[in-house]
């Protein structure tokens, strides 16, 4: 069982409290969710819309076929009605007009406004799409007096069973398979990572698609007992992150590529003053402002050499909800371990879409802070050692010992010198931890068969697309595999090398228009990538998308 | 001068203004019985921002103009180091500009000493946001055109609750000042009026000598005659608390830091699993 289920219409419809209540009545009855939301940078108007997939089967990106449209308005029937199956429906209010036979109108606004609320005509569609696919009112009275008071959960109550009564039941659906599951989305996941790493302080400037992230943590701030502080600008966030985790405490800081192109100078102020930090890079279309509310992955290079000079920084891209949970709270214990900056890659895609994925596990995070707790008299911050790394103690605890960070190169003690043996010794330092921390590199996640005669290649959200179109491609021959990069600066190149060696051909797909992880993966093996499948328009590729291609190319 | 805080040798030049400055720091930390384990000296670029460099408690010398977000996040996230920012006019006014307005209105407990010489040094000569109209400089040749800021009334107006004025040329009376400011318990601003002997040969020691002198009788409750004071410049100049008033600090608005400073608090594994359950 499996149903795509499309809502759209203007921003301030209603939509987002439509798709959120059958988002968590699907959930709650033991489905797997996935959603994808389009919006405009708008707050009222535009044409936005969300696609909900939902299935008894784990669910990994969403799909363009669809079963149901809702239209809010006649714009999302006329856009989306060739994306609508032989035997899908649209079901819209009476002012929605199509010679289409699969348009069913109901009074919806009409109903709403008798039940004396018409902001609940949302609700007398949600009430027929439940009943499109047999769904009675479970989870309804228990979902909406979450969100709104007595008077209008009754009102809602009632314009449900109103929309309820004027369809039938069009599509089958299986029992669910009911149990402890998260409905969550890349950034909420983040979020949540940081949490559980014991992130002390978060600080800010609001940029989409990153927002949530700060959004989420400072409604949790007293409860996890955290600040986060909305900074003056991104500047100021990440100097703010630097000076919390320059005391000891873990912190973060998190943007899209705007914002993080003012952080650069702040990212080489980590790197060579030995801050641990962790950053959250959440893609959008750039350069400069591009497209605030839509999906990219083209700021990869830009993540690997940003900033003046050299220095370690290691950059993990984010596979999906799960993923970025867990590798955030790496993330922390990497920055520590090393003490340099940690970028967390995401983007639109992942920050958004909203899914059903397995209960995060606590007992999987380890926090490991690297901090000498004991140091000697003669401490100095910026100790030569045979790892490049310096014991990391901290200002304030220990009578006689000064903790000195600096942005100047330094001696030993963290004070100012131009010495050219000192800077030799410093540099190599900086170089030697972090050719120290490749042994932490993880490989990228294999899909479908390893060392496969078709290999694709991705990294960051796409991982989610890939995975269905190589699990769909494997239906017909079993010959496709995939490998999908998390961690990606340094760049870990074992597994492709092997697969490089037996892959009749490789397929790159990316969501940028100058294959950057090819380009790297040139840089870093000498390999050539001679076929790409690349989408920079700013919207998701989908699986159906991706199979089309590798069997047009291959 | 005390030697507790160590002496270094520093890089600024025969006669600046920021060796009495920092002999006045040194000196206000032994009065105030503060060893050097539970100081962090926090500075951005610029000759008054070597500062941290040339004395022995905890530093941090960052980028140009972005010295107070690194030391308000530090006191936020530890308060029980004492947090002393100490740097120049240009990385307060000029590069760090924005983080000063935003600082003076979030009123973290630290002090913020501006060596202000009214001119850049490190760089060699050019103006800088307090340099007067009509100064002459390798950059301005035809004088100053942009108005001076002037970064009291500009305090004042944002709301800060320690304004203060002093001079390189006045130490005791330079530490009797600073002592104030690091007690007071919020953001406190002083301008420190400075020499640079080597680019700024308008604005020398003793131009400054000449016109300076200290505040009698004024009362620095008083908002109104605060503006008044912080006006008065040129024919001569004034120096002491200018304003002070107690108000709640950044960190009185979160019960839990009450306890004990954010370092010492864990988020506990209970607490996250409910929010991860939140989800379900």
């Amino acid at each position: 069982m499996e149903y795509n289920v499309l809502i759209g219409g203007e921003a301030g419809q209603g939509m987002k409290t439509l798709t959120s209540v059958f988002s968590q009545m699907i959930h709650k009855r033991g489905f797997y969710l996935f959603t994808l939301a389009d919006y405009m940078s708008r707050v009222r108007g535009g044409h936005n819309f969300f696609q909900l997939r939902f299935s008894d089967d784990k669910l990994y990106s969403h799909c363009e076929k669809l079963d149901v449209i809702i239209a809010l308005n006649q714009e999302t029937c006329d856009l989306h009605l060739g994306r609508l199956k032989e035997d899908g429906v649209v079901l819209a209010d009476t002012n929605v007009k199509s010679n289409d036979s699969r348009l069913v109108t109901i009074k919806a606004k009409e109903l709403a406004t008798e039940v004396g609320n018409v902001r609940t005509m949302s609700t007398v569609l949600l009430g027929a799409l439940l009943k499109l696919f047999g769904l009675d009112e479970e989870y309804l009275e228990e979902i909406f007096s979450h969100k709104f008071n007595e008077k209008i959960t009754n009102q809602n109550l009632e314009s449900y069973q109103r929309g309820q009564s004027l369809v039938e039941q069009k599509f089958k659906t299986s029992k669910g398979n009911k149990a402890e599951r998260l409905l969550i989305n890349g950034n909420q996941a983040i979020a949540l990572g940081a949490l559980a790493a014991n992130m002390k302080f978060y600080s800010a400037y609001p940029m989409t698609p990153a927002t949530s992230i700060m959004s989420y943590l400072v409604t949790k701030a007293e409860e996890a007992k955290i600040i986060v502080e909305q900074a003056e600008d991104e500047i100021a966030a990440i100097n703010m992150a630097i000076g919390a985790a320059s005391v000891g405490v873990r912190a973060m800081t998190g943007t899209s590529g705007g914002g993080f192109s003012l952080m650069v100078e702040g990212l080489g102020l980590a790197g060579i003053a030995e801050i641990p930090l962790v950053i959250a890079l959440v893609q959008r279309p750039g350069p400069a402002t591009g497209l605030p509310t839509r999906t990219e992955q083209a700021d990869l290079k830009f993540a690997i050499n940003a900033s003046q000079g050299e220095f370690g920084r290691i950059v993990i891209s984010l596979n999906s909800p799960e993923d970025a949970f867990y590798q955030t709270t790496r993330a922390f214990n990497l920055a520590e371990k090393y003490q340099l900056p940690v970028i967390l890659l995401s983007d639109q895609y992942l920050a958004d879409a909203t899914q059903t994925v397995n209960l995060f596990d606590l007992d999987k995070v380890a926090i490991e802070r690297s901090i000498e707790d004991e140091p000697s008299s003669d401490y100095k911050r910026y100790a030569l050692s045979e790892t490049g790394i310096s014991p990391r103690a901290l200002p304030g605890y220990h009578s006689g010992v000064v903790i000195n960070h600096d942005s100047d190169e330094h001696d030993e003690e963290g004070n100012i010198t131009e010495s050219a043996q000192v800077r030799n010794d410093m540099v190599n330092k900086r170089a030697m931890k972090f050719s120290l921390a490749k042994n932490d590199i993880q490989e990228p996640k294999v899909l479908g068969i390893e060392n496969p005669q078709i290999l694709l290649l991705g990294w960051g959200s796409t991982y989610s697309q890939l995975k269905d179109a190589v699990e769909l491609l494997n239906e017909n021959e079993r010959r496709y595999g995939a490998l999908v990069f998390g961690d990606i600066w340094p760049l870990p190149t074992k597994k492709f090398l092997d697969s490089y060696k037996t892959s009749e051909k490789i397929i790159n797909v990316e969501q940028n228009s100058t294959a950057q992880l090819a380009s790297l993966i040139k840089e870093t093996t000498g390999k050539d990538i001679d076929l790409n499948i690349l989408r920079y328009d700013g919207r998701p590729l989908s699986a159906d998308e991706i199979i089309e291609k590798v069997l047009e190319v291959e | 001068m005390s030697t507790k805080y160590a002496t270094y040798e520093t890089a600024w030049c025969p006669g600046c203004g920021n060796f009495a400055i920092l002999d006045a720091l040194k000196d206000t930390l032994n009065k105030l019985n503060l060893s050097p384990h539970q100081v962090l000296v926090v500075g951005g670029i610029g000759q008054a921002a070597k500062l941290p460099q040339y004395i022995n408690t905890n530093g941090f010398e960052g980028l140009h103009g972005r010295a107070l977000p690194v030391a308000i996040a530090a006191k936020i996230a530890n308060h029980n180091l004492k947090v002393i920012v100490n740097t120049g006019d240009g990385d307060s006014y000029g590069e760090g500009g924005n983080h000063f307005i935003h600082n003076i209105r979030r009123n973290v407990d630290i002090t913020h000493f501006v060596h202000d010489n009214q001119i850049y040094g490190l760089t060699k000569g050019q103006s800088s946001p307090t340099s007067g109209l009509g100064h002459v400089t390798d950059f301005t040749p035809n004088g100053v055109f942009n108005k001076p800021l002037n970064p009291l009334t500009m305090a004042l107006s944002l709301g800060a609750g320690f304004v203060a004025r002093a001079f390189s040329g006045e130490k005791d009376h330079l530490v009797e000042i600073m002592q104030e400011a690091i007690n007071y318990k919020g953001y406190a601003i002083v301008d420190i009026l400075q020499p640079c002997v080597s680019f700024n040969k308008v604005n020398t020691f003793a131009w400054y000598k000449d016109r300076v002198y200290k505040l009698k009788d004024h009362d620095y409750k008083d908002k109104v005659k605060a503006f008044e004071v912080a006006n008065i410049w040129d024919e001569e100049i004034p120096i002491g608390i200018i304003y002070k008033e107690e108000m709640p600090s950044y960190t009185d608005n979160f019960g839990f830091l009450k306890e004990k400073p954010l370092i010492e608090q864990d988020t506990s594994k209970e607490t996250v699993k409910k929010l991860i359950e939140d989800f379900i």
